[in-house]
């Protein structure tokens, strides 16, 4: 005997002791799949025949079964289950999972199970107990199905036992092995000029059926119907022709819509009121043979909930589908597939009102339905609904699979009056609600680049206050820049740092070429500017007028007068557009990478609390230090002297020191003063601009500052050919070149964004920092003591700049990629969050 | 770094005497983190100087203060005024260096050191939180005489103002063990730090320093409550030992909005708040009740206390008051039955939170004003749509009533944290505005006494379906 079970349910073994339920599972499911009852007993008594630790096994045996099935695993429950009290629970959970129930009942006799159970020493119980169960069981053997078992299989003789093989079958639902590409279209009612004029804008080509049109697509494209085919329009019987034969040779898929449940009922000659245009149908249908009602009834008949394709990631139902139904089968499925999951209320229009499931819905799969009628196909995290109210007067839409791409025909004219207005309330917009769930605990993010990435429940915690209370608008923040390592410590001379590691790096990477870029000693900045507020509006759903946002290396607003934020986004806008550069990338956005100078602008709380207060501490300390002791020294004649020599040299430090910080200090005034210095071209509509080398993110930028130099600087570079010496020291001496000259010294890159080096990762960028430069980050004095610093370590740190970095460009291919929010949200939010991670702040 | 003593009791150079270090020759004594050095720039019969001369090693600060359960914020940083200022180092260095005069003790000159002599102590760069002013408040009262001049911040950029290092003289006839113990004592009180972890023998230790000067000392409730890095506990049982004759009451110094606070105490506006919003919560007959940015707990203490709030739960933003509010609340040790009535949650009020869902009201108390004005879309839609109680209490200053407060600028706000204040008509555009959106009636109520011209000083919505 073939016994099927369903690939995704529950399965109940059913028999008294000594029927062989253990080895029957064992000899038919993985050991993870068995859930013994015995075995429980075992886990909380360390004894498994300990029947006094029953109700606390079944309770862990529940638990379990519960975990698998909303985990999507198969869960067989190896226990008597001959009462119904027994099975009852079991039932439910299945229930409560949406997965269908099967009973495999191993009838014996009493007998044979006497014996097996005499035969082992661990079961000490009277035959009584065996014929007991086995009464209890034929008792209620017949009623297994109306207690809610799906299948049940009955086997009543030890042959049959051994003989039976268990198959797995497949859900209904489960098509994951079609990947398309599909054409699905939207609610129909019964619009047939334009289905056919849509499915021609398609692609699909009619050939003559037996007097039908018969629609293929040339590339073997599948349409795929959302359901709603019929009523109010003017002509569902020839949409349902059109569509069964369609689906009858194989062209079209169809999910069933609530007016097709409908229509079979009143077909069936049931009671069923001929509201909602049902009345139009049975019209229509009038005088149309008894076969093609036949045709359509088993048609409707055959039609399943909704479908799972290509490896879960699309979903079509009528209705739309949330994700813990998404692939399982029960009535709460069937219905939430038909009609959505509505709040028990009805509005002013006397329509049910529809639970808002598409705002919340955070599943990997991208669904598509119908159903309520909208004026746009808009994305909502990741859902999609085609119905544009074609019967309405409205379009009839389709998508491409995996084009994401909308196609629409206009509707000839109003079929049918809408009872609520198209495009009042109630009906799903896009939806930039975040969820306390898309950030917060343990997470771990896919990433193109890196794998996966691990955000700590620590991290994610202290991230969030910041992003509350501090961050702008999170529909503007797609990027939060890495952190930077810098270069290994170098043994040359009094540098600490120097570009020889950092060429000896890559070149340990084995990358020919690195770009050596000028690095500006200001403030990080992010911009994302926007050709016009419209653009602003139509991409980043931010309508308050603004074109774009500057933030700082934390998310937040960069400047605390927002005049000041609007007058330089507009002068970045503007100067792309002179450059051409919107044009000319085919986007109407733009999100730049930059470092906003002077830095006295953005760090003056710093400056003054920190920076320019140990000057002015060690200054007179210092100061009075020296002059006290050369008193002494006059006064002893040559006791003090080594003392006050060193403490003269210390006093040079300082100056050193407040010479250093004061490059980067000065006044600015409104606009002028500050310099923007841009030096990645992130991304633009569609596009992440990773493939472009450095060299041409460079020249890129170069053009958009010549367009307004008194406000953007150009960043100074140098290609280095990594096997030619000369080309690495003419790189050494720019770099000397400019920290003499007080600059903050260089960041060494990768002439490829994302390069194939020996190691798992390439660092991204090095810095290669500056010796006076450095006083400010390792302490005024910090050249007296080198040996000690030297001893530094880098490890934590770059693995810090890999993930960040897998992170950001993550965040940046999901925002051009169309992803909801939350799933940008959770990459920025994640930056921010490994931010928190306590690393050397001196690196 | 820097600390001279001088004196001009003849003869003068006795002064090494009492310190026990020769003024012939420079003395080095080791440290915790680096050296102390002794010399003398003068040393004549007339006048006589010593110097103390603190030589931190940087790196060791910062690795000591890394190690060092107190995560000392500032040490942590490379780039600390410590190695050049005057601190807890100081006081220290004068323990370990001068320990017998600090003492009152000298084995050449025991008269002298219980005699009062003219003496003079610099600090070449002492920190000072609270200004000129309060430094002369902590010296003059113990008979000095105070010289102080200011450091700039940088001389350069002059925009930047003063430093908050001074040099200081100061003057008195007194004993040496007296000045140098007022100095160990109330120069980390005028940096308002320490170096090391301050536990209960700094209780002891300033009990001991100041037994017969710290008493009558006018400022002794705020040297205590510095010397003790403003730990409340620890503050208030030095000040009950110190002050064990008098009986009054020590409260617990509130350590956030002080601000804020002190501007509204005169109408002891956030006491009348709590009670407008428990009335309100009485009266719709609320029995599930959420705190949304609960702070440090104040209005959760109210809801504790009152059995019919059966069940009481506070959501904040902050990590930090949160853990303020569990030790306020004591919620270690309420008894099971009270306990299993409170919770706390940490969450954000701009996140949809499952969490919030199932009660019964929700109160914001000066809350939506911290929040920036494009939060505030997705906190109503959190608070009205997600967690839908049946009562929303929202409370937010009335901006018109602050031309009210004395030292209030014009068009300031009355925390540095408010991102807006409204007046009410403001407030009640977008009250209206949202409870129409989500479908409740608010009614607006004025809080606080109502000054004819504008209005209450705080405004309270109470939203209802």
């Amino acid at each position: 005997m073939n016994v099927q079970i369903p690939e995704l349910g529950l399965v109940a073994l059913v028999g008294p002791s000594g029927s062989g339920k253990s080895t029957f599972a064992r000899r038919h499911f993985r050991p993870t799949e068995i859930l013994s009852s015995d075995f429980c007993r075992g886990l909380v008594s360390d004894d498994e025949n300990d029947q006094s630790a029953s109700a606390d096994a079944f309770e862990l045996l529940h638990v379990i079964a519960q975990k698998r099935l909303a985990r999507g695993r198969l869960v067989v429950v190896d226990a008597t289950n001959v009462q119904k009290e027994a099975r009852q629970p079991l039932v439910r959970i299945a229930r409560e999972q949406h997965v269908l129930a099967t009973a495999i009942v191993l009838d014996l006799p009493p007998s044979l199970c006497d014996a097996r159970n005499a035969a082992r020493a661990d079961r000490s119980f009277g035959p009584h107990v065996v014929r007991h169960q086995s009464a209890q069981l034929r008792k209620t053997l017949r009623g297994l199905q109306r207690e809610g078992f799906r299948y049940v299989h009955v086997l009543s003789t030890p042959e049959a036992v051994d003989a039976t093989t268990v198959e797995r079958t497949k859900l209904w639902t489960d098509r994951r092995s079609e990947r398309g590409p599909f054409d699905i279209i939207g609610d129909v009612h019964g619009c047939r000029d334009e289905l056919v004029a849509l499915l021609v804008e398609l692609g699909y080509e009619a050939t003559d059926a037996d007097g039908r049109p018969r629609f293929a697509h040339p590339e073997g494209r599948k349409a795929v119907f959302v359901g709603d085919l019929v009523d109010r329009g003017p002509d569902s019987p020839g949409v349902l022709e059109i569509v069964m034969t369609m689906v009858r040779h194989d062209a079209a898929i169809c999910v069933p819509g609530n007016h097709e449940i409908k229509l079979r009922r009143k077909l069936d000659g049931r009671d069923v009121r001929l509201t909602h245009g049902l009345a139009e149908t049975m019209a229509q249908l009038e005088g149309r043979p008894e076969a093609f009602l036949s045709e359509v009834r088993s048609f409707i008949d055959g039609l399943v909930s909704h479908y799972v394709f290509d490896d879960g990631k699309l979903v079509v139902a009528h209705a739309g589908m949330k994700e813990a139904f998404q692939g399982r089968a029960s009535g709460k499925v069937r219905e939430f597939a038909l009609y959505g999951e509505t709040t028990g209320e009805t509005d002013e229009y006397g329509l049910p009102v529809r639970f808002d499931w598409a705002s919340q819905y955070r599943g990997r799969a991208m669904v598509v339905y119908g159903h309520t009628p909208v004026p746009r196909a808009e994305w909502i995290n990741g859902t999609l609904c085609l119905d544009t109210g074609c019967v309405f007067g409205g379009e009839l839409t389709a998508l491409r699979y995996p084009e994401r791409e909308l196609v629409s025909v206009p509707a000839g004219r109003v079929y049918y009056a809408p009872v609520r207005p198209l495009g009042s309330a109630a009906e799903p917009t896009r939806d930039d609600l975040l969820d306390l769930d898309d950030v917060m605990g343990k997470r771990i993010v896919a990433t193109r680049i890196a794998r996966t990435v691990t955000i700590q429940e620590r991290n994610a915690a202290a991230a969030l206050e910041v992003m509350s209370r501090f961050g702008v608008d999170p529909r503007w923040l797609i990027y939060l820049p890495p952190t930077m390592s810098p270069t290994a410590t170098s043994s040359l001379g009094d540098f600490l740092e120097h570009p020889h590691e950092a060429f000896d790096y890559y070149r340990r990477e084995a990358l020919p070429r690195v770009v050596c870029q000028e690095k500006h000693m200001g403030s990080r900045a992010v911009l994302v500017v926007c050709r016009d507020a419209e653009a602003a509006a139509a991409r980043f759903g931010v309508s308050d007028g603004r074109r774009g946002v500057i933030t700082s290396r934390t998310g937040r607003p960069f400047f605390e007068d927002v005049a000041l934020e609007v007058a330089m986004v507009a002068r970045v806008a503007d100067a792309a557009q002179e450059a051409g550069l919107f044009d000319e990338l085919a986007t109407s956005w733009l999100c730049l990478d930059a470092e906003l100078l002077p830095w006295s602008a953005k760090a003056q709380s710093l400056l003054r609390g920190q920076y320019a207060a140990v000057a002015a501490a060690g200054r007179s300390g210092l100061g009075a230090a020296v002059e006290a002791l050369r008193a002494c020294a006059s006064r002893d004649g040559g006791d003090a002297s080594e003392l006050l020599a060193r403490f003269e040299a210390r006093h040079d430090h300082l100056a050193g020191y407040e010479a250093a910080y004061a490059r980067y200090c000065w006044p600015v005034q409104g606009l002028d003063g500050y310099a923007l210095a841009p030096f990645h071209v992130l991304a633009s509509e569609g596009r992440v601009h990773t493939n472009e080398d450095h060299v041409w993110h460079m020249e890129t930028l170069a053009r958009i500052c010549a367009a307004d130099p008194s406000l953007l600087r150009a960043t100074r570079y140098r290609v280095v050919d990594l096997s030619d010496p000369d080309s690495e020291a003419a790189a050494t001496a720019w770099w000397i070149e400019q920290v003499a000259a007080g600059g903050e010294g260089m960041v060494v890159k990768p002439l490829e964004w994302l390069p194939t080096g020996r190691s798992d990762f390439v660092q991204p960028a090095l810095k290669v920092r500056g010796p006076e430069y450095l006083r400010i980050i390792y302490g005024p004095e910090y050249l007296s003591h080198l040996p000690r610093l030297r001893r530094r370590g880098l490890g934590a740190k770059r693995r810090l700049a890999q993930k960040e970095f897998a992170l950001g460009i993550e965040g940046l291919e999901r925002f051009v990629a169309g992803a909801p929010l939350y799933r940008v949200h959770e990459c920025v939010f994640g930056v921010l969050a490994l931010e928190s991670e306590p690393v050397d702040p001196r690196l | 770094m820097l600390l001279t003593i001088t004196t001009t009791h003849r003869p003068a150079t006795d002064l090494g005497y009492l310190l026990g270090k020769r003024p012939d020759r420079v003395q080095s004594f080791e440290l915790p983190s680096g050296r102390a050095h002794v010399f003398y720039p003068e040393a004549s019969d007339a006048r006589c100087t010593a110097a103390l001369l603190l030589d931190l090693d940087p790196l060791d600060l910062v690795r000591a203060a890394r190690r060092s359960k107190t995560r000392d914020e500032l040490l942590t940083h490379y780039v600390n005024d410590r190695p050049y200022a005057s601190s807890s180092f100081t006081s220290a260095a004068i323990s370990r260096v001068f320990g017998a005069a600090l003492g009152g003790r000298s084995r050449e000159r025991p008269e002298l050191a219980a005699t009062a002599i003219p003496l003079e102590a610099t600090l070449a760069t002492l920190p000072v939180r609270g200004g000129e002013r309060f430094l002369r408040e902590l010296f003059e009262p113990l008979g000095y005489e105070v010289e102080a001049a200011r450091e700039p911040l940088d001389p350069r950029f002059e925009a930047w103002g003063g430093s908050r290092y001074y040099r200081v003289t100061l003057r008195a006839t007194t004993t040496l063990g007296r000045l140098l113990t007022h100095l160990f004592v109330l120069v980390p009180v005028l940096d308002d730090d320490k170096h090391y972890w301050v536990g209960d023998d700094e209780v002891e230790k300033l009990l001991a320093k100041g037994a017969d000067w710290l008493p009558d000392h006018p400022r002794r409730e705020e040297i205590t409550r510095r010397y003790l890095k403003r730990q409340g506990a620890l503050t208030r049982r030095a000040l009950e030992r110190l002050i064990a004759t008098e009986s009054a009451p020590i409260e617990d110094e509130p350590e956030l909005d002080e601000a804020e606070d002190a501007l509204e105490t005169k109408v002891s506006l956030n006491e009348r708040r709590l009670a407008a919003v428990l009335a309100t919560l009485r009266d719709v007959g609320a029995a599930r009740v959420l705190d949304l940015g609960c702070g440090e707990g104040r209005l959760l203490r109210e809801l504790l206390r009152d059995r019919r709030f059966e069940r009481v739960v506070g959501l904040d933003v902050s990590t930090r008051a949160l853990g303020r509010a569990h030790e306020r609340l004591r919620l270690e040790t309420l008894p099971p039955a009270q306990r299993a009535r409170i919770e706390l949650l940490h969450g954000s009020l701009t996140y949809r939170d499952a969490r919030l869902a199932g009660f019964d009201a929700a109160c914001a108390v000066e809350v939506i004003e911290h929040l920036d004005p494009w939060r505030l879309d997705a906190f109503a839609r959190v608070v009205f749509e997600h967690a839908a109680p049946r009562t929303v209490i929202l409370t937010t200053p009335n901006a018109e009533f602050n031309v009210r407060f004395d030292g209030l600028a014009a068009g300031a706000h009355r925390h540095a944290d408010h991102r807006f204040e409204w007046s009410r008509e403001e407030f009640g555009a977008w009250a209206h505005a949202t409870a129409a959106r989500f479908g409740y009636t608010v009614r607006l109520i004025p809080v606080g006494d109502i000054d004819e011209e504008v209005g209450p000083p705080t405004q309270m919505g109470v939203f209802s379906r």
